[in-house]
């Protein structure tokens, strides 16, 4: 039981949606965007998060998209991750969805949800910032874009009131060979000791982690060094593990040493996937 | 635009009927299942997300109802064990043994359930995928496993 009362909205429209949260804003009811809401319930039971009305986007069209725009594939905020997976448009995408939660969950858990979760994996983010992703959000005064490398610092940083509704990656990105690996302590569903996500486009390798920090990032200039074709793969290995080592994170999944082992191990892999061409694409 | 901003009746469609009843807002499924309607086939376990004893259908998708609002059920079509009265899924599981202490049981039911409507038969690593969202602690797993796909191979038929 959440032990405390909040009203329930689900509107129509997007413009319904942004007005209506603005005005519970002003009313001072301290409203909360609600997705799939599996992260609010559970907070809001343990009284670990605090809301005076929830709003059920779920019905705005807008935020259910699925579909191409230009050069662009373009993924709505509610879709779940369950949707992504089906959809099969952007495979890393789907693949990094298919490894949170379970597979109940990911018929409730969102893209938006996942990417604004105040839990520190938010693995969803991975495919998005190695596709330079375009986030749309709406406000009180209209659409917005940014630039994921704007607003995802590690966790989603929208301007108070604004709403995320679909997030556009490039298809030749989405098409392009990449690698999934997640790994957990032990169980098969959990959260990631370290999740690792790559992408090779215009003959360069990307990368980005989950697990590894306190907050899913890609480090651009760490990624040089995994491009830098005059040293051998132990070295780019040893010398990415070291470059990233300050933000590596000891907790009760691993120590930090035992999260360097693990990524230079990750590192190899990929990087002997690369050089044989073994990695699987939409091209 | 649906809204509730305290407690209020609201309609839900339960099993192939409509239910007219009061929920607060922030009143979870689960408890509007048991409490509201006395179906109380749907199992309070973790109530976190993590042990599925909770799964109810929403719309033929299997959803933990201990993780939604039923105020987003209205609306949805809401399928929960006792909707499944003769069908094959609750005689596969009684034939193959396919629960202990059964508190889990209502939760597989519901997922084989969804999972023999899928329109292609589902290979055995999307069933592993499916089956993962559930836990059994009696680990009666591979006689689970064994009326799933009994129920998926057609071995069964519907009770009319």
């Amino acid at each position: 039981m959440i032990p405390f009362d909040f009203e329930y909205y689900r509107p129509d429209t997007l413009g319904e949606a942004v007005g209506l949260f603005g005005r519970l804003e002003d009313e001072g009811k301290n409203p909360v965007w609600y997705g799939g809401g599996s992260e609010l319930i559970s907070m809001a039971r343990a009284g670990n998060a605090a809301f005076g009305a929830v709003l059920d986007i779920k019905d705005v069209p807008e935020l259910l998209g699925l579909g191409t725009d230009g050069e662009n594939l373009t993924f709505g905020a509610a879709l779940t991750l369950s949707d992504l997976i089906v959809s099969g448009s952007f495979p890393l995408l789907g693949k990094t969805a298919g490894r949170i939660a379970d597979h109940t969950m990911q018929n409730k858990i969102t893209l938006g949800g996942n990417l604004a979760s105040t839990i520190i994996y938010r693995e969803t983010a991975l495919p998005l910032l190695l596709a330079d992703a375009i986030l749309t959000a709406a406000g009180k005064d209209g659409l917005h874009t940014y630039p994921i490398d704007a607003v995802f610092d590690g966790r989603l940083r929208l301007p108070k009131g604004e709403v995320l509704v679909r997030t556009a990656v490039p298809a030749a990105i989405a098409a392009a060979p990449y690698f999934h690996q997640k790994k957990t302590k032990n169980e098969k569903i959990d959260y990631p000791l370290l999740t690792t996500a790559a992408v090779v486009t215009g003959g360069r390798l990307r990368i980005a982690f989950s697990g590894l920090a306190p907050y899913p990032f890609r480090d651009r200039s760490a990624e040089e060094i995994l491009n830098d074709g005059r040293l051998g793969a132990d070295a780019r290995a040893e010398l990415f593990v070291k470059a990233l080592s300050g933000v590596i994170q000891s907790d009760l999944s691993g120590s930090a040493d035992y999260r360097k082992f693990v990524l230079k191990d990750t590192i190899l892999n990929i990087l002997e996937a690369v050089r044989e061409e073994k990695l699987p694409c939409l091209c | 635009m649906l809204v509730l901003k305290e407690k209020t009746a609201i309609k839900l469609r339960v099993n192939g009927a409509e239910h007219e009843l009061f929920v607060r807002p922030a009143e979870i499924l689960l408890d509007t299942l048991r409490e509201g309607l006395g179906l109380t086939g749907a199992k309070p376990g973790c109530l976190n997300g993590d042990c599925g004893a909770c799964t109810v259908l929403v719309d033929g998708q299997p959803v933990k109802s201990c993780l939604m609002l039923a105020a987003e059920a209205v609306g949805k079509e809401i399928t929960t064990v006792e909707g499944l009265r003769g069908t094959p899924t609750q005689r596969a599981f009684i034939e193959k043994f396919a629960f202990q202490c059964g508190y889990c049981t209502s939760g597989f039911l519901m997922v084989c359930h969804a999972l023999s409507k899928l329109p292609e038969r589902p290979d055995d690593a999307a069933l592993d995928h499916w089956l993962e969202s559930n836990i059994c602690r009696c680990t009666c797993y591979e006689e689970i496993g064994a009326a799933v796909r009994a129920v998926l191979n057609g071995e069964y038929e519907e009770n009319k």
